[in-house]
């Protein structure tokens, strides 16, 4: 593994196999630079991926702080690079599922009494904060009797301090 | 600073030859202060509150893309350690700060550190000045070594702040017993772990802001 990440850092250089502490140290540095590349990638998923839910972050690292080998560094760099695949997996059904229901909103709002009572949270959209589209009947018994439906979106969140000014 | 008065620079520690080597941007600065913590007086209450409302959800979501927080995390993932189970200190502080709404107060050195990591991105630690030996290091433990508080042996090798007898502090670990910031604690010792990628402006900055609240007249 020493010899081939040599080999991808200096991709003009005829390629011999070397072997020694110079080597593994590059080796070793060349791990953490990927490290580094991975961990901004994973970062910027989880920045990007907000208020997603359901998707897993944590790598997982067994034991304390220490110079970690060859061996460690490429398991870390492996369980990163799965990470940030699975987390690209996830975003990817998440967004189908979300452009589903953008998609519902549109069709609540173009026919409120064909999907009564449906109602679509701003989450469920991919979007942050509490609305959400409910399609529901204008004055209640009276215009579910008389089929007036409409979709009302809420207000949004209520106050952190209730109903303090 | 402000009125023309000369801060004393923080002073470097020592990184073991070998560590010094692998990590290359691996440094220490310490500074001690003549002053232990406390109550937290009402305008830092104040300042910790206008922190809480400049520092909201966007900017915690977006905190560790930032270069420094970012710098903090890769150097967790070189050394073995999860920064999402083990998260630097200014990490910490922002989970606290989406959990309960607000930088709640404290005492007085939690509130300094609290608006230290926040401001500059920078971890910093305290220890009670007179529990420690001489200048704080960092190095790998040799056999033998343990944590104080902590069972058994650490493993040799293990990366620790250490003062001339002893590890104090696993490397963005635990602290060892007896040598953290106690209500005795008459003198403070901050120490700020930089890493590559981590300019020393920043963790001056992060030294200074912290000593400047603790020697504010009550």
């Amino acid at each position: 593994m020493a010899e081939l990440l040599l080999k991808d850092l200096n991709p003009g250089v005829a390629w011999a196999p070397r072997t020694g502490p110079t080597d593994d140290r590059a080796a070793r540095r060349a791990l953490r630079i990927q490290i580094a590349r991975m961990e901004r990638e994973l970062s910027e998923l989880f920045a990007a991926s907000f208020p997603r839910r359901g998707i897993g972050w944590t790598v997982g690292a067994g034991g304390g702080p220490r110079i970690l080998g060859l061996a460690e560094l490429e398991r870390i760099r492996d369980d990163l690079a799965d990470r940030i695949a699975r987390a690209r997996v996830e975003i990817d059904r998440q967004s189908e599922t979300e452009e589903r229901n953008r998609a519902l909103v549109e069709r609540m709002i173009a026919d409120p009494a064909g999907h009564r009572w449906v109602r679509v949270r701003s989450e469920d959209v991919g979007e942050r904060g509490c609305r959400h589209w409910h399609s529901r009947p204008r004055w209640g018994l009276l215009g579910m009797l008389a089929g007036w439906w409409r979709v009302k979106l809420s207000s949004g969140c209520p106050l952190a301090c209730g109903a303090c000014s | 600073m402000g009125d023309g008065v000369e801060e004393p620079p923080a002073a470097r520690g020592a990184v073991d030859a070998a560590l010094a080597e692998e990590f290359p941007g691996l440094y220490l600065r310490w500074r001690r202060v003549e002053r232990g913590s406390g109550r937290s007086p009402r305008a830092l209450k104040h300042r910790l509150a206008l922190l809480s409302d400049r520092f909201a959800g966007p900017q915690a979501i977006a905190f560790r893309t930032k270069p420094i927080p970012h710098a903090y995390r890769v150097f967790h993932r070189h050394i073995g350690l999860d920064p999402d189970e083990q998260p630097p200190g200014p990490e910490l502080a922002v989970r606290e700060r989406m959990l309960k709404g607000g930088f709640v107060s404290s005492n007085l050195l939690d509130d300094a550190l609290t608006i230290a990591m926040i401001e500059s991105g920078v971890p910093v630690l305290a220890f009670d000045a007179d529990a420690v030996a001489g200048a704080p290091v960092i190095r790998p433990t040799v056999p033998g070594e343990g944590l104080e508080g902590r069972p058994g042996e650490l493993p040799a090798g293990t990366l620790v702040i250490a003062d001339e007898l002893r590890p104090i502090a696993l490397l963005f670990g635990a602290t060892a017993s007896g040598r953290g910031v106690s209500p005795r604690t008459m003198c403070t010792l901050l120490v700020v772990v930089g890493v590559a990628g981590v300019p020393e402006i920043a963790t001056e900055e992060a030294l200074w802001i912290v000593a400047e609240i603790l020697e504010a007249p009550a």
